[in-house]
């Protein structure tokens, strides 16, 4: 048995590795690479208080540094989100995208920008975060409305699917009546993108990720008794409502936070997790969840890379770019699926 | 009564709401295996789920060692009750001793990280159910009988008083639900755990059973030993079956009888004849059975399963009226088969029987002893067929 727990240690510790690894690599990447190119030596220069050139010292800590941070955060987040939701409804093929959280969430930041522009003249991203919220709660609670009891992949699927619809309309309907202004600034949020992060957005953006990653880090033991079903948790004394409600708050803030911040971003949390559960060869929460996070970010932080430096100047939308890497994820998920279980 | 582990009284359980069985009274000891059982849908699992709170009770109270079960915390539940239940597991990526280890869950600190103790009653448990060889094969990749072991494992570690489990022999096959009984059997008597279930099969429930309680669907729950709800038409009533489609003695169903006039006489001693009624009874061909003393186990089947038999009282000579009996449906049968009789001193008429079935030409031999040999399992078929060669 020793052995065996000898054997699986090192394969996290290997895996560990290699996503902080990654996670440096993107991070220099991310900051060095662009329009103007800032060598390495040069970032740990600036980094340390070293400027000898302002125009890329200013580069690197107003626009490129910001940036970077809110890809890791925000792909790390929406990961976690994907892994609860999938804990939730005991389904790996569920995230946040998927069900149409990331819409619901989209609708209501829409229409706070719309209104609260028109009357403030500006939204605070705490108030785009508190909308974001409702919206992803709203649609989370539909989605357990029309899903019902189903357990079944598909007919999840299908709900969610339709959620996002009914939001991108309602959304769409919002905007054909807004503002020529609002609506240029909504068009680039609404596809998703990471550019333009300021540091109190990322200050703010980091405070709420990082309580809920340790929040959903702290429930890493109910989640393992619930991946087994709702009854045998309850058997070996999971308080299952409370845990449930847990479950959807956490997985509501993250997306949340992540859909006021940069728009929907799509399939990231539906394939970094299963990337990291196979990597990692086990789905234990205690394991997988600082995984997950790291996965997320370094995911985030490539595909936010791409999506920058491809095709410059023009810049592609960020979900362009998962969806380009995540999609073929899932639809090798599915077909697996389909063989495994027959459900 | 005292000393009962687990009391319900005036138990009412069903679905929302609305009562599917009222007024239950339960009691279970420990190191007691307690088993229900009653047709499909009669409502085992409504009441195992709701002793196992899994399901809110709609009336009346059910204790727990003592306490009530709905003012116990989730966690002093948890370190009292094990259940093993119908829905299935389909985890991702999980060993079995991962499956295990959840059981521990109670015990584990706000991580849920297992400590020297715990690893080592892990180990105990799945040696204990004989799992400790797929330890680290995925939970995904094993058989139904090796999963109910793992789930038994994972209730055993989980140190419960008692264990509750909802029809834990389905989809297993015979060998596997003799072995999942018998470590319930073995656990209940050593451990003094106390064991609640639920089965489908009734030969097996009165052979492991301690106390059985009928469920029926009519709002009735009937609790006895197994000698006293298997004697009477207890089970036929709960079934819904036929007075004698059930034998006690033998614990096992058998399919109404062939009726009709006898075309075969079958002569037989001490269960030489049980395979040749099967067989003919299979074949739809009703048949007499005879000459045989009451108390042989012949005479106990051929009671279920024949068109006539010609009984006689044990340990004394034969009457007369048997054997002209026995004549007359030489006479009228088209075979007369010989399927081992051992010819004693009560019995030395048979061999009177078996001289007339000769001269008619209707004598046929079926050698048990050889059946062994040719075929390797105890089987009619080839016997007969070797005959008629």
């Amino acid at each position: 048995m020793g052995e065996k727990g000898q054997d699986r240690r090192a394969r996290y510790r290997l895996v560990y590795a290699l996503l902080a690894a990654a996670l440096l690599g993107a991070a220099l990447l991310n900051v060095g690479v662009g329009s103007v190119s800032i060598p390495v030596g040069r970032i740990v220069g600036i980094l340390l208080g070293r400027v000898d050139d302002p125009t890329q010292a200013g580069i690197l800590w107003k626009i490129r540094l910001p940036r970077a941070l809110m890809a890791a955060l925000l792909g790390g987040g929406l990961s976690l989100s994907g892994f609860l939701l999938q804990t939730f409804f005991g389904n790996p093929i569920v995230g946040p995208f998927v069900l149409g959280i990331s819409s619901g969430a989209k609708l209501t930041v829409a229409l706070a920008m719309i209104f609260l522009l028109k009357a403030l003249g500006g939204a605070s991203s705490w108030a785009l975060i508190g909308a974001a919220f409702a919206g992803a709660l709203l649609a989370t609670g539909l989605i357990l409305l029309l899903s019902g009891r189903l357990k079944h992949m598909a007919a999840l699927l299908v709900a969610g699917i339709m959620v996002g619809y009914i939001c991108s309309a309602c959304t769409d309907f919002a905007v054909t009546f807004a503002d020529d202004a609002d609506i240029v600034n909504l068009h680039g949020w609404s596809q998703g993108s990471f550019s333009g992060m300021s540091w109190e957005n990322a200050g703010v953006a980091a405070a709420l990720i990082a309580l809920a990653g340790i929040a959903a880090f702290m429930l890493s033991k109910p989640i393992a008794a619930y991946q087994q079903g709702e009854a045998y948790a309850q058997s070996v004394g999971v308080n299952v409502r409370a845990f449930r409600v847990a479950l959807i708050l956490l997985s509501s803030v993250l997306s949340a936070t992540v859909t006021a911040f940069a728009g929907p971003i799509s399939f990231v949390g539906v394939a970094v997790p299963h990337l990291v559960k196979r990597a990692l060869n086990t789905s234990k929460p205690l394991v997988v969840i600082p995984a997950v996070f790291l996965g997320g970010a370094v995911f985030c932080m490539g595909c936010d890379l791409i999506a920058r430096t491809a095709f410059a100047p023009t810049e592609l939308n960020i979900s362009t770019v998962t969806s380009a890497f995540g999609a073929p994820v899932v639809i090798v998920m599915l077909l697996r699926q389909r063989r495994g279980t027959g459900a | 009564m005292t000393g009962a582990y687990l009391t319900a009284r005036k138990l009412s359980v069903g679905y929302d709401g609305a009562p599917l069985i009222e007024g239950i009274e339960l009691e279970i000891q420990k190191g007691e295996v307690v088993t229900l059982i009653g047709p499909n849908g009669s409502g085992k699992s409504t009441i195992l789920k709701t002793i196992a709170r899994q399901l809110k009770a709609l009336g009346g109270s059910v204790y727990v060692g003592g306490d009530d079960l709905h003012r116990l915390s989730a966690g002093a539940l948890a370190s009292r009750m094990a259940v093993v239940l119908t829905e299935r597991m389909r985890p991702e990526l999980l060993t079995c001793r991962d499956i295990v280890s959840t059981g521990r869950y109670p015990y584990t600190g706000r991580l849920g990280i297992l400590s020297d103790a715990d690893e080592a009653k892990v180990d105990a448990a799945m040696a204990a159910v004989r799992v400790t060889d797929i330890a680290r094969r995925s939970y995904d990749a094993i058989s139904d009988g090796q999963r109910q072991r793992v789930l038994l494992a994972r209730a055993l570690c989980q140190e419960p008083e008692i264990i509750v489990l909802d029809e834990p022999t389905s989809f297993l096959d015979i060998r596997h639900k003799l072995e999942l009984l018998s470590l319930l059997r073995g656990m209940a008597r050593r451990e003094g755990i106390a064991v609640v279930l639920s089965l489908h099969e009734i030969d097996l429930a009165q052979r492991v059973s301690d106390r059985i309680v009928c469920v029926t669907g009519e709002r009735e729950v009937v609790c006895g030993t197994p000698e006293a709800v298997f004697s009477g038409d207890t089970i036929a009533r709960l079934y819904g079956i036929e007075r004698d489609a059930f034998d006690p003695a033998f614990g096992g169903v058998e399919l109404p009888r062939v009726e009709g006039a006898p075309r075969v006489l079958v002569l037989s001693s001490g269960g030489a004849g049980i395979p040749v009624y099967r067989r003919l009874q299979r074949e739809g061909v009703p048949f007499a059975a005879g000459i045989l003393p009451e108390n042989d186990v012949d005479c106990h089947l051929a009671r279920r399963l024949a068109a006539e038999v010609i009984a006689v009282e044990p340990f004394a000579p034969f009457p007369d009226a048997a054997v002209a009996r026995a004549f007359e449906l030489v006479e009228a049968c088209e075979r007369v088969i010989d399927a081992g009789v051992l010819i004693g001193q009560t019995n030395r008429r048979v061999a009177e029987v078996l001289e007339a079935a000769k001269r008619a030409g209707k004598y046929e031999r079926v050698e048990s002893g050889e059946w062994r040999v040719e075929c390797g399992v105890w089987s009619v078929e080839c016997g007969v067929r070797r005959m008629r060669n």
